[in-house]
């Protein structure tokens, strides 16, 4: 599309004999959240960086904001916001004192006052960096991001190493900018955030896109099934579940049967009407539909977090 | 420019919240201020007078340690990096912290010169604009110089023991410790090839003979540094890098290596000429006849 955000044909990275980023495709409409996921080492920093002007690209061509990131790296860098990975601040700084400074270097900014507000951090203006905790140090790198009210923001593994508790706060603050329609690209190798968050999804591997789209589609248009997880009160055989409508396989795992099926709501009438009419009871049922996790075994036949 | 600014006063504000800064920057250069002027000169003001020159000569060197060390953290720990992402220049960071360290010096050189007056009592504390202007171009182009062993190192530890190679003989063979005139004659031979050297003489000459800033003697000492600090923040503008991992390009060192040439040529026209040392000869000697205590005719042009 030719308003796109973000353009990016064909970009290959080399790093000496590796090639990280190897022939990546994919545009960034305003106003979308979007998503590279992949496991470490599949390229996704190096790409995101190469748009943020801090590193050189090898051969392809990209485009952020209608700029070229090499050739117009000083424009760029006024319409775009980052929080990178592996990065500190100096130890003595503090927060407010952080945020006025990066606030400085740009013509357009966001009052300093109102980013601490809105990312929690009021108590802690005062307080050296090296003292806050991970998550705020995290909360702190995305609200510099934003002090200069960027075009494009681009936020790289904003929630790796983090707890979980801290985790759901960031994706907290990653939805309420994707309310106010700000146009985000992040990276992550956390299946759960990809899906939370992301509009649109470009699973990485190996330095190339294997797969492009909603996560919904993604997940529908994958062979993934869902698991139907019961607990009976009295034994079954596998053969009989397996025959069941809208059932595609069945297995005992313990005292559990596990089910698998593309139509699930067909599996569980007829789930249930075959229970009804042997007298048996259902204990427990549990459904876990297919994940970008699945997706990602499917194209690579490897699990995404190993 | 604006983008300069902020970062000079970021840098300062970070440097005074540092411990080893108080240390190095204010607790050292007074110790030596005091072993001078209160053991070596024996309070005597024309002596103490004498050593103001090396003291203050060591304190504008000493100020390269700091902050370009602290650089060479910054980039370690992914800090520059994050400023990579904003529109700050290479040149914005180097420059802010040749001026930093320049305003942090300043205060301490003040001192030094408060004491000699009002604690030593040297009422004469010679022409203190040609003093200015060394020490101005002095902590430039010294710290200019810690920036390019910033770029040719990879880690702080690697700086600081470049840091101590450099410094060492820098103080040692330059008159800033022990009096030049006092040095074997070989030992003055590779003195003249050193920029400390032509600091160290500037400012004597400034203070004790109270020379002006367009007198030959300062004006060389003024010359030569300026030139080699514009060669060396030049070529650490060049040689910088933002990324930790991004590698020392390898005609880096052989550049870090040329920044010598101003003072490899001054130094083969001082031992030939003979000038500067003759000159240095004179104010010796003039210690310890005090009626001699003007400066030789000739070299007052």
């Amino acid at each position: 599309m030719a308003n796109s955000v973000i353009q990016v044909e064909n970009l290959v990275k080399r790093y000496g004999e590796l090639e990280a980023v190897r022939g990546v495709s994919f545009n960034v409409e305003e106003g979308e959240v979007f998503g590279l996921l992949g496991p470490n080492g599949a390229g996704k920093t190096s790409t995101v960086e190469i748009l943020e002007g801090l590193r050189t690209l090898d051969s392809g061509r990209v485009s952020v904001c209608g700029l070229d990131p090499q050739r117009n790296a000083r424009e760029l860098k006024n319409e775009i916001g980052a929080a990178l990975q592996s990065t500190s601040l100096p130890d003595k700084l503090r927060v407010m004192e952080a945020l006025r400074l990066f606030a400085s270097f740009y013509k357009r900014r966001r009052d300093p006052e109102e980013l601490l507000k809105r990312f929690g951090l009021e108590e802690k203006r005062s307080t050296f960096y090296n003292q806050l905790s991970g998550g705020q140090k995290q909360r702190l790198a995305l609200a510099m991001a934003l002090v200069n009210d960027p075009k494009v923001v681009f936020f790289d593994e904003p929630t790796a190493g983090l707890d979980p508790q801290v985790r759901r706060e960031i994706y907290d603050i990653i939805e309420e900018l994707r309310r106010e329609k700000k146009t985000i690209v992040m990276t992550t190798h956390y299946i759960e955030e990809a899906e939370r968050l992301c509009d649109r999804v470009a699973i990485v591997d190996h330095g190339k896109v294997i797969a492009l789209g909603t996560p919904r589609d993604l997940k529908a248009h994958s062979g993934g099934t869902t698991r139907i997880e019961v607990r009976l009160s009295k034994p079954e055989t596998n053969g009989t579940l397996k025959d069941l409508d809208g059932v595609i396989d069945a297995r005992q795992v313990g005292d559990t049967y596990v089910l698998h099926s593309q139509r699930p709501p067909q599996a569980i009438v007829s789930l249930v009407k075959h229970l009804e009419a042997q007298g048996n009871d259902l204990i427990s049922l549990e459904i876990a539909t297919p994940s970008l996790e699945d997706v990602f075994i499917e194209m690579t036949g490897r699990r995404l977090r190993d | 420019m604006t983008n300069f600014a902020t970062l000079t006063r970021m840098r300062i504000q970070l440097t005074l919240r540092n411990k080893m800064f108080l240390f190095f920057s204010v607790i050292m250069p007074f110790g030596f201020f005091f072993l001078y002027a209160g053991v070596f000169a024996k309070g005597i003001p024309l002596v103490v007078r004498y050593f103001l020159g090396p003291v203050i000569a060591l304190t504008v060197m000493g100020s390269f340690w700091g902050l370009s060390a602290a650089l060479v953290m910054f980039r370690e720990q992914g800090i520059l990096r994050r400023f990579h992402v904003t529109p700050v220049t290479a040149s914005d960071m180097l420059a802010s912290s040749v001026v930093a360290n320049f305003v942090l010096t300043l205060p301490t050189v003040l001192l030094e010169l408060l004491f000699a007056r009002f604690v030593f009592h040297v009422t004469n504390l010679g022409d203190l604009f040609s003093a200015f202007l060394l020490i101005t171009i002095g902590t430039m182009s010294f710290a200019s110089m810690g920036l390019v062993v910033a770029s040719v190192t990879n880690t702080m530890q690697e700086t600081q023991v470049i840091n101590q190679l450099i410094w060492l003989p820098l103080i040692f063979l330059s008159g800033a410790t022990l009096p030049l005139a006092t040095l074997p004659q070989v030992v003055k031979r590779v003195g003249l090839f050193l920029p400390a050297t032509y600091l160290v003489t500037g400012l004597q000459s400034a203070i004790y003979w109270a020379f002006a800033p367009w007198s030959l003697d300062v004006l060389l000492a003024l010359g030569s540094l300026a030139v080699w600090a514009a060669l060396t923040f030049f070529l650490s503008a060049q040689l910088f890098r933002w990324e930790p991992e991004s590698k020392i390009p390898r005609r880096a060192k052989l550049l870090a290596a040329a920044t010598a040439i101003p003072f490899l040529l001054l130094g083969i026209w001082e031992n030939k000429t003979n000038r500067t040392m003759a000159q240095a000869q004179a104010m010796y000697e003039s210690l310890s006849a005090p009626s001699k205590s003007a400066p030789p005719a000739d070299s007052r042009k």
